[in-house]
């Protein structure tokens, strides 16, 4: 069997957002309940439809390209990624959402692929450090983690690196406070810290030209 | 350990989540923790909470029902009577940055902008939030049937209870997990609940956690086939201003070892008409400091007052071997927040 995860739900819910972008607030609220408190019945015809616990094949958009893969309902996302797809860029180490070693972008959000199932990630767009260069041209913030020392067993820079680019998307000019607010949740046994700020701050430089 | 294999539902509808045969997820503890899996159908939001669950061992079920493609319901907006509505899908980063929540919540914002890290705050949604289970690592580890786990004895109060409960801790010592608990009762919030049937309750969030010496192996009063569908706060009172403020370990992004919400109502000449007063990671639900909130009635808040009242906010604790640090801490906490509320620190 083959089918897109959630597609339904998450093709409904991207319209009613954009919906709601058009009504008042107070009307969103009210549409809100309304579409929350529809009974069962009334709203679908079908039941649910149910999954696994056998592999379900899905299609995941991937660093720019879409790849299919069977996964189980109790695959983590950070499993798939270093499993079938076979990118171990993307590191596991607490494996309990409390290092940021595994993140990946969803969308451009940093998120913690160890504490997410791949069935939840439906269409959402994943970066892995593997398609963070273009090409072979390094992103600036690769480039500026080597220029500045910002790495030494390399465990947690993946992860470093992808929240510090999702950072430079939405804010060009961080300071050295928003690096650190954005790096907050990595953690790194050999200390890097400072040099990742500096190396992230250069980085915005950088791009800035 | 690996996670069970388990099957994947989606539900569409609220309804539909609380038709599916879901049961909470204190019901569907396996009861010999690490044991063969069990037939619960529980229900997923983020699912930061129930894949830690899993991976311990200690939650196994037969299937998960996930909220997330529910139209509509991580929807934050105004409701008609000035009271704000977040929907219960809506994630601890949107609470944080949401403006009408920073205008009217401040202190909602900050302690969920605190919580956790910037990639948990992203998937971890408000009614996940308050649902979680407690971080006691007697708890969370597959070796120790406690108490709440259906065991026989509480392995924290003469054990490593540093980051335990230094009030209302003689039945069981853990502390609420939920950051944004701690702001939320101090603005009077409401949980809403639906079943299957459509039935709608709203009680204060206040009021919906439950002590352990009414039931020490469930955290609130959520019932089998109820879904969250939203957190309400009423409408502020015109001069109503408030904080959140946590003291961690760490920098960052582990549970605090204590946090503070005031919310204050102040009349035109400045004086405190209505203090809320809550003290977080301090006891098995969010903690009231009712000798706190009463000494501010009617007083100018300032350096020297906000003191005392943090002191006063200690009043009734019994701390443990381990957690009088604790003590100094609230007191410390009670009195910045205040001051922040004030707008004055
Ligand atoms: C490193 C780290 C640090 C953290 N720090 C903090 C912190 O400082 N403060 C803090 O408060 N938390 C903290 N957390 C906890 C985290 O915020 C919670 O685990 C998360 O909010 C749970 O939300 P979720 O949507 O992922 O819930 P899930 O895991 O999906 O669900 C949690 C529970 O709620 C039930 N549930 C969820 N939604 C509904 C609904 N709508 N209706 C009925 N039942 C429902 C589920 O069945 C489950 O039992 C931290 C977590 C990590 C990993
Ligand atoms: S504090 Fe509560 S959860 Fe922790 S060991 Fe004691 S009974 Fe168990
Ligand atoms: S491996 Fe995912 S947060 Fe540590
Ligand atoms: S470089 Fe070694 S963990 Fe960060």
């Amino acid at each position: 069997m083959r089918f897109s995860v959630g597609v339904h739900g998450l093709r409904a819910r991207m319209s009613r957002r954009s919906f709601l972008k058009g009504t008042s607030a107070a009307t969103a609220g009210l549409a809100a309940l309304e579409t929350a408190l529809t009974p069962a019945g009334a709203a679908a015809a079908d039941d649910p439809q149910v999954f696994g616990p056998e592999p379900v094949s899905i299609t995941l958009r991937v660093n720019g390209a879409a790849r299919t893969v069977a996964v189980e309902p109790c695959a983590t996302l950070a499993e798939v990624l270093r499993g079938p797809l076979n990118l171990t860029g993307t590191k596991i180490a607490c494996n309990r959402g409390s290092c940021s070693a595994c993140t990946v972008l969803l969308d451009g959000v940093p998120v913690a692929s160890c504490s997410m199932l791949a069935l939840d990630v439906g269409e959402r767009a994943i970066t892995t450090i593997e398609g963070l260069a273009n090409g072979d041209v390094l992103h600036p913030v690769q480039a500026a983690f080597i220029e500045h020392d910002a790495l030494q067993c390399g465990f947690c820079t993946p992860g470093m690196v992808l929240s510090s680019a999702a950072l430079l998307e939405r804010n060009p000019q961080p300071t050295a406070e928003d690096v650190k607010a954005a790096i907050s949740g990595h953690v790194c046994r050999c200390g890097t810290y400072p040099h990742v700020v500096d190396a992230v701050l250069a980085a915005a430089q950088a791009r800035r030209g | 350990m690996a996670m069970n294999r388990f099957e994947w539902a989606s539900a569409r509808t609220a309804a539909e989540g609380a038709a599916s045969g879901a049961t909470t997820v204190a019901d569907a503890m396996l009861p010999v923790p690490g044991g063969p899996p069990g037939q619960a159908v529980v229900l997923k939001a983020g699912g930061i909470d129930l894949l830690d669950l899993m991976k311990e061992g200690l939650l196994a079920p037969r299937r998960l029902v996930d909220l997330r493609a529910i139209a509509g319901l991580d929807a934050i907006a105004q409701e008609s009577d000035g009271g704000l509505r977040i929907g219960a899908l809506a994630s601890l980063q949107q609470v944080a940055e949401h403006p009408l929540i920073a205008d009217r919540a401040r202190a909602l914002a900050e302690a969920a902008g605190g919580s956790a890290s910037p990639q948990i705050r992203h998937v971890a949604t408000i009614g996940g939030n308050l649902l979680q289970r407690p971080r006691c690592w007697y708890f969370r580890s597959i070796a120790h049937r406690c108490l709440r786990k259906g065991g026989g004895k509480c392995f924290a109060v003469h054990g490593e209870n540093q980051y335990h409960a230094i009030f209302a801790n003689e039945v069981c010592a853990v502390v609420h997990p939920s950051t944004a608990a701690t702001a939320l009762v101090a603005l009077g919030a409401r949980i809403e609940i639906v079943n299957a049937g459509g039935d709608v309750r709203r009680p204060l969030l206040d009021e919906f956690f439950v002590a352990p010496e009414t039931d020490v192996q469930r955290e609130n009063d959520l019932k089998e086939g109820e879904v969250v569908t939203a957190v309400l706060l009423p409408a502020p009172a015109a001069a109503t201003t408030s904080a959140h403020m946590r003291q961690s370990d760490k920098q960052a992004f582990d549970w605090p070892i204590a946090d503070v919400a005031v919310v204050l109502e102040r009349d035109a000449d400045g004086r405190c008409s209505k203090a809320s007063v809550v003290l977080g990671a301090a006891a098995p639900v969010p903690r009231r400091a009712r000798a706190t909130e009463e000494m501010l009635v009617g007083e100018m808040i300032d350096e020297k007052l906000a003191r005392e009242a943090g002191h006063a906010a200690l009043e009734a604790s019994t701390p443990l071997a381990r957690n009088h640090y604790k003590q100094p801490i609230f007191a410390a906490l009670v009195a910045r927040v205040l001051l922040r509320a004030a707008g004055q620190g």
